[in-house]
């Protein structure tokens, strides 16, 4: 089962965004798959922690602080395996493009930040299904923590890893623990291959280099191999798309 | 992980869990493994008599008993939606809850810990299913070594009658109807229990499991299982030296208290 490292053979097409919390990736995603929509095709959207058969026991963990490092990463591959097994894989065999906020590689970057031993959270995964592109949104961390320091009032217990006793502080908690993440990301890069977006840029330019990277990346395989509904294709060169 | 049996008890087959201090634990791990309708919780529950009264202090646990995951696990084996990657984690994970926070607390003060299965099978179910068993091995990794696996050893026709017999009916997940294994439920169970057995039989040789023919008396068992225990040499109390036959319900209490 080495179904990460290995390129996938379904119809359909797996995009998917990385990057620390405040990097501005669910804002891209979610325009990328409107405009894919937009142009006709069909487009799920599958986000991290979101399977329905798990949800309450990790939200039952989290708010009781019973997790472990172990029992974090055992849990979310859970809910991974979860949508894996009923919503992503079986879309992607029937011609969808699947669009991922977060993917494995959000695992590999927390849980190895959390203390949780790099091989065995990447054999963990190994069932997961070779996206055809991963964008990482490279944030500087000052850049992120000001986005999200400023946009919510209280940070969560396990998104600032106080489970790891870093410190009393949440704030210097939460700074420190996604240090460690960013640090994993970019360790990742050309071992995963990722697009770097640099998310300093404007919301309108990260876009367009999404866009080019998709056209460029399975632009031909979108036209023969992914459905799509004939009804809305007007004009696709223009249906510039993002509403 | 192919030295698993030469590994010492209480040691990590793999990777220890973040974070967890697995050094001077100074308990007993004994696991019971055998496939279902087996005779497991009969026999756990007379040992735990037996070692109470010897004045041993005991935790018995299983699968799906954690506080994390047990309630979730219940709730997923109910609808019908319930994939084998899927259902192997969940296991995993109710699994590392009661390790972390039950069976290496307790060994750390001395308990006897009587566990009614282990990492096998949830590696054995997976396995059935089509599942890699290098990569389920893997994920395992963290489980400590037992000092001993008793593997209640039965054949499947001993089975279908002992489900038959004693529960009258076949159970869904027992039964391995989430993969439909066969055409009717009898057939399922058949063929899903020979691939758990086999999948069991594998693991007896590279874990070193002691095998104990689960077609005797439910009696014979027991005094088997306790002749093999009294062998592991577990610190004695008080002088009770000799094994005693299964004691009543009252002098248990006092053997407590």
């Amino acid at each position: 089962m080495k179904s990460l490292s290995t390129p996938h053979r379904h119809r359909g097409k797996l995009i998917i965004v990385e990057g620390i919390d405040g990097s501005g990736k669910s804002t891209q995603i979610s325009l990328l798959s409107r405009w894919l929509r937009s142009q006709g095709y069909a487009v799920a959207f599958s986000e991290w922690n979101s399977s329905p058969l798990v949800r309450q026991t990790t939200r039952r963990g989290k708010k009781k602080e019973m997790f472990t490092p172990t029992t974090f990463s055992l849990i979310h591959a859970t809910d991974f395996a979860d949508r894996t097994e009923r919503y992503i894989l079986p879309l992607m065999r029937a011609g969808a493009i699947v669009c991922a906020d977060r993917y494995a590689y959000t695992a590999f970057a927390r849980d190895v930040a959390r203390g949780v031993n790099r091989q065995w959270v990447r054999n963990l995964y190994s069932f997961a299904i070779r996206p055809n592109i991963a964008f990482y949104f490279r944030t500087p961390l000052d850049v992120a923590l000001s986005r999200i320091l400023g946009g919510r009032d209280a940070l969560k217990y396990y998104e600032a890893g106080m489970d790891l006793k870093i410190s009393r502080d949440v704030e210097e908690s939460f700074k420190v623990f996604q240090g460690r993440i960013l640090q994993e990301y970019e360790d990742m890069i050309e071992e995963m291959g990722f697009h770097v977006i640099d998310a300093t840029q404007s919301i309108e330019d990260q876009q367009k280099q999404m866009r080019a990277v998709v056209k460029r990346e399975i632009g031909r395989s979108l036209r023969t191999q992914v459905l799509r509904a004939p009804v809305l294709e007007q004009n696709p060169e223009h249906a510039s798309g993002a509403r | 992980m192919a030295l698993a049996k030469s590994l010492k008890p209480l040691e990590c087959y793999g990777e220890p869990p973040a974070g967890v201090d697995t050094a001077n634990l100074s308990g007993k791990l004994i696991v019971i493994e055998g496939a279902d309708a087996v005779g497991r919780s009969t026999q756990i529950v007379q040992l735990r008599q037996w070692l109470e009264h010897e004045g041993h202090a005991v935790l018995d646990t299983g699968m799906a008993r954690s506080a994390l995951a047990g309630k979730g696990i219940a709730r997923a084996k109910e609808g019908n939606t319930l994939g084998p990657v899927t259902m192997t984690l969940y296991y995993a994970t109710d699994f590392a809850d009661r390790l972390e926070n039950e069976i290496i607390p307790a060994l750390r003060a001395g308990f006897i810990v009587l566990t009614d299965r282990y990492i096998f099978s949830i590696m054995a179910r997976a396995i059935a299913r089509g599942e890699d068993p290098a990569w389920i091995e893997n994920v395992c990794g963290f489980g400590l070594v037992p000092h001993a696996v008793y593997y209640l050893k039965a054949r499947v026709k001993d089975l279908v009658s002992r489900v038959v017999i004693g529960k009258g009916a076949f159970d869904y997940w027992e039964s391995g109807m989430d993969y439909h294994f066969g055409a009717d439920m009898y057939e399922s169970f058949v063929h899903y229990q020979t691939k758990l057995i086999g999948a069991l039989d594998k693991m007896s040789s590279r874990y070193g499991f002691t095998e104990i023919d689960a077609r005797k008396s439910p009696g014979e068992i027991f005094s088997e299982l306790r002749g093999h225990i009294t062998e592991l040499n577990i610190r004695k109390v008080n002088g009770a030296a000799r094994p005693v036959p299964i004691p009543a319900p009252k002098s248990r209490r006092a053997a407590i208290a």
